[in-house]
């Protein structure tokens, strides 16, 4: 039994009150695996906690444990969650029903998948003022359209009569936000509300969150493992670590100067947007559930352990500064850097021979039907291209990161490159100046030999019924005809590269975990022994700490090799710690182009300003700054300059019907498009 | 959308005519025609060559592809090649018998497939889905003709409660194949029955663990109002196709059904004009049968379109 996380006087004042919680499933031969192990929370009325941690450290099974829910498989191992002085687990489910979604609501993760894609936004915003609200139903229409003012969602007339699918990612999110405070909540239950939209619009949804729970007094349990939203909106934060809490403390605690190494090397591995250094990783991974030993769970990745550490567990125990953790020695913790310490990375050679080059290459999603060929219609008809305009020149060993929101074309224009995707007009040519065709059947082995694409999710991209030394003999026997005995070296010598060993040749990818799969997909790219990289979002889909080893990797095989590489990702901070140059795209057209230290800092494209404002910063002190609207749009403008729609620096009518002309420094070639002048952005 | 619907209808169309066309040439590709059938050891000399000029057989074939697709269009195959009957009239019936037994078998398989799927989704892994699935196996594997013959000596042998054959002509009134059709009816709502049910069991399973299911519990929605207001909508979506190609194999007549029970269905007919080398209605059979297989499938995607806000919304979505 561990100490309560506050002194028995409070522990009455607390609206959820979670004591020796444990939580697990019946693994495959019969013993019980925990998923959650004496957990001990409470959560005050009006009060914001972030639970952060890796994905599988347990932080939104914790969450749902908190409504009294579990997913199938898992059931409670031992010890009590309550609501308001309510038991949940074994209240009749009609009880249950009255506290869920009224007086305790859950905001999920995907709203888009957690809305019911049949029903109406209205008709399930109705369901949810019928069962939780003593408003008679003839009040519902109203009330449906104050919700949606207040969630600030902009029309709300039409959006009622909307199915889910037909609304944007920060649409679906407000309509799950209006939805959660139709019961008017005691306390919200977030997990991960942000995740997977961009940045401009979570820095959005962060501060209408904020204002809610400042007008309104509920109570927050925020779950994400970015540390950057938990600053921004939580009071207290507890850090989860392999179904156990390794650490609580008020924010500023817990993001300045943390007592557990774990959050010490979560913290140095998350990329900072004002830092061009390389994130330390925190390597290794955490124990799968029932993996941890006697020791602290802990123990495999932590620099500092020590013998007791190997076989006694650690208390959550009050730090002399006031956090709770559990950590034998958390003085010693206190040493640890929790930003990068080296100096800047030396970065590999750029030479002076161009690698690629892209002449206004333009990309159109629009293909003509089997019946518009018969009525003549010509293909794309009105709508502008998707990519539009593209003009780049890669040097050999240089690193471009592309950045912009979802939709501006990034992964399009890699496919492109690839030669999956034909453009309609302009060309791509290879440094030499030899044209590339359009597509991969017109291209020879050897060009597609030297261009490699890796995907964002190593999941789909590698083939899950072969293992790692077939998925290596792919490139290998094509581009290089190697068999037997070569070919098996050749194998165990790349994944050396990747830092993975030889014993990883016979393994399957459900085998690996996300960042081995990763690696794997990284050595396939590299077994054709490339000159070009293109990294399509290749972190985004894996935890901080592996992406700091992922961005490692990737910076020391272009060291090693001279490669050059297309960095394309919507994180902004992990852009700057990989790339040389950055472009921005809006709407498939480019805004800025040039150096990486020259676009993060002024003068910017009014887009670059607003993207960078809307980065959430693992600091307390920090606050995002909104310039502009969230608003999605689905097709660039017909003329014009693409942000015209949205820019908070319009300057009138030539921004809508004249192309911006590109204004360059000649000494560092960092180009803005835009109709403002340089000295003036 | 309305666009999108007469893009299919038209598709459709321009499918059965492909269809006709195989057929047509497929039938003419056969050694000898109807004359050779008809005059059988006769079909020789001036015989053959007075019985081609009597039904236009010299005619290129072109032309009598014309003449047959634009018979065929208002219901008129011409003639049977033996006996002198009109092969509507023989058809007609036949089709009828067909859609009456199809009818029946669906009004009894469809609900019941629908209700035990459901259950068994609901109850997944618990008891009742176990004995839903298990009989739902068995449906399926055991052969057709097994499962009517055992049928048969349970119900008209031993217990004697129905005619365990249909003894009725195919031109009886539709009155007169009561109570005989009884048996056909079970076989054939066992088979589809179990194909759909499992359909459904694992669309129910997919839903009840979708997210949306998941936060409309949380939400505090009563567990009966998520499955009919959250979940089955979504979860039965899938299941039109597999009702629709049901049907289609249904109405393309089940030979081996109606043969055991000797049931004067189009199935058997289309059996019995193979062998009989009636040509005309071999072709007019096969052309209905692909006609019905279009028609199922266009009104089954259909459905689903105007069933599924995502696809309905998909072409009238603001840009």
């Amino acid at each position: 039994m561990e100490k309560p996380l506050m002194s028995s006087a409070s522990l009455s004042a607390a609206l959820i009150d979670i004591r020796d919680l444990s939580i697990g499933f019946t693994g495959r031969n019969g013993q019980t695996l925990p998923v959650l192990r004496n957990i001990n929370l409470q959560v005050r009325a009006g009060e914001s906690l972030g639970l952060v941690g890796e994905s599988g450290s347990g932080k939104s099974t914790l969450a749902l444990a908190a409504m009294g829910y579990l997913k199938r498989g898992l059931r409670v191992l031992g010890g009590h969650v309550q609501f308001d002085g309510t038991e949940l687990f074994g209240l009749p489910r009609q009880k249950l029903e009255k506290i869920r979604g009224g007086r305790l609501a859950l905001i999920p993760q995907n709203s888009g998948q957690s809305l019911t894609p049949s029903l109406r936004i209205g008709a399930q915003l109705a369901e949810a003022l019928r069962l939780h609200s003593n408003l008679p139903a003839a009040a519902h229409p109203a009330r449906i359209q104050a919700l949606l003012t207040h969630v600030r969602l902009p029309d709300p007339q039409t959006i009622v009569l909307r199915y889910p699918h037909e609304l944007s990612g920060g649409q679906q999110q407000r309509v799950a936000i209006a939805m959660a405070l139709a019961g008017e909540p005691e306390a919200l239950l977030l997990d991960e509300p942000t995740t997977g939209l961009d940045v401009t619009t979570q820095a959005h949804i962060l501060e209408l969150l904020r204002d809610l729970a400042r007008e309104t007094g509920m109570a927050m349990v925020y779950v994400s493992h970015d540390l950057g939203a938990i600053a921004r909106v939580c009071d207290r934060v507890v850090v989860m670590y392999a179904g156990e809490i390794a650490m609580v403390g008020s924010t500023r605690q817990v993001l300045r100067d943390p007592g557990h190494p774990y959050a010490r090397g979560l913290l140095a591995s998350i990329p900072k947007l004002a830092d061009a250094r390389l994130p330390v990783a925190l390597d290794g991974r955490p124990p799968a559930p029932g993996g941890a030993g006697e020791g602290c769970a802990f123990v495999p990745r932590c620099v500092i352990a020590q013998e007791i550490c190997q076989t006694n567990r650690p208390m959550l125990e009050e730090t002399p500064n006031g956090d709770l953790v559990r950590c034998h020695r958390p003085s010693l913790a206190r040493t640890l850097p929790i930003r990068a310490e080296s100096d800047a990375a030396p970065r590999g050679e750029i030479g002076d021979a161009d690698a690629l080059v892209l002449d206004r290459m333009a990309i159109s999603y629009a293909r003509p039907g089997l019946f518009d060929g018969l009525l003549r219609k010509r293909a794309g008809g009105a709508l502008p291209a998707t990519v539009d305009d593209i003009t780049l020149t890669l040097r050999q060993g240089e690193t471009l990161g592309l950045v912009g929101e979802s939709g501006s074309g990034k992964s399009t224009i890699l496919k492109s490159i690839a030669g999956l995707l034909a453009p309609v007009g302009g060309a791509i040519q290879f440094g030499d100046g030899a044209a590339l065709p359009g597509l991969v059947d017109g291209r020879t082995p050897d060009q597609l030999r030297k261009i490699q694409l890796i995907f964002q999710n190593p999941d789909e991209s590698l083939n899950p019924r072969q293992t790692v030394a077939e998925i290596l003999a792919q490139p290998l026997g094509l581009y290089f005809g190697l068999k037997g005995q070569a070919l098996l070296e050749r194998s165990a010598e790349l994944l050396e590269r990747v830092r993975l060993g030889a014993h990883y040749l016979d393994r399957l990818p459900n085998q690996l975990s996300g960042g081995e799969k990763q690696r794997v997909a990284i050595a396939r790219a590299f077994a054709a022994q490339p000159d070009l990289v293109l990294c399509d979002e290749v972190t985004s889909a894996l935890d901080v700490s592996v992406q700091a080893a992922v961005l490692d990797l990737l910076d020391a095989l272009r060291r090693d090799q001279g490669t050059t590489y297309i960095f394309v990702s919507h994180d902004l901070a992990v852009v700057r710690a990989l790339s040389d140059r950055v472009a921005v795209l809006y709407q498939g057209r480019l805004c800025e182009v040039g150096p990486a230290a020259a676009v993060y800092g002024a003068p910017s494209h009014p887009y670059t300003e607003v993207l960078l404002g809307a980065v959430l910063e693992p600091d307390p002190d920090t606050a995002p700054t909104l310039s502009a609207d969230d608003v999605i749009e689905l097709a660039p403008p017909a003329q014009g300059c693409a942000f015209q729609r949205r820019c908070p620096r319009k300057l009138g009518g030539v921004c809508d019907t004249d192309t911006p002309p590109w204004r360059v420094d000649r000494a560092t070639g960092h180009a803005i498009r835009c109709h403002i002048d340089r000295s003036a952005l | 959308m309305l666009a999108m619907l007469l893009r299919r209808v038209l598709l459709g169309l321009i499918t059965v005519v492909l269809v006709s066309l195989i057929i047509f040439a497929g039938v003419e590709m056969l050694p000898g025609d109807a004359c050779t059938a008809f005059l059988e050891r006769e079909a020789q000399g001036q015989l053959l060559e007075n019985c081609r000029i009597d039904l236009g057989l010299n005619q290129p074939a072109f032309l009598r592809y014309l003449d047959w697709a634009s018979g065929a269009l208002t219901g008129d195959f011409g003639l049977s090649a033996n006996g002198h009957k009109t092969i509507s009239e023989m058809v007609g019936y036949r089709l009828r018998n067909t859609l009456l037994l199809a009818s029946c078998a669906m009004l009894t398989g469809v609900p019941l497939a629908l209700f035990l799927g459901i259950v068994a989704g609901l109850w997944r892994d618990r008891s009742p889905d176990l004995v839903v699935s298990t009989l739902a196996i068995m449906a399926m594997t055991i052969p057709e003709f097994v499962s009517a013959t055992l049928l048969i000596l349970i119900f008209s042998v031993w217990l004697g409660w129905v005619p365990g054959i249909v003894l009725t002509s195919a031109s009886a009134p539709v009155s007169e194949f009561f109570p005989a059709i009884f048996l056909p009816i079970m076989v054939l709502a066992m088979v589809m029955t179990a194909h759909i049910l499992r359909t459904v069991r694992s669309s129910v399973i997919e839903v009840m663990a979708s997210d949306y299911a998941q936060m409309a519990t949380l939400k505090g929605v009563p567990y009966w109002r998520v499955v009919f207001g959250h979940v089955l909508p979504n979860a039965l979506l899938p299941t039109i196709n597999v009702v629709a190609l049901t049907i289609a194999w249904l109405l393309g007549g089940v030979v081996v059904i109606e043969t055991v029970f000797n049931y004067p269905g189009l199935g058997r007919m289309m059996i019995d004009s193979i062998s009989d080398r009636d040509l005309p209605v071999t072709q007019a059979i096969a052309l209905i049968i692909a006609t019905v297989y279009v028609g199922v499938n266009l009104t089954a995607d259909m459905a689903t379109m105007l069933a599924n806000p995502r696809l309905r919304t998909l072409h009238t979505r603001k840009r």
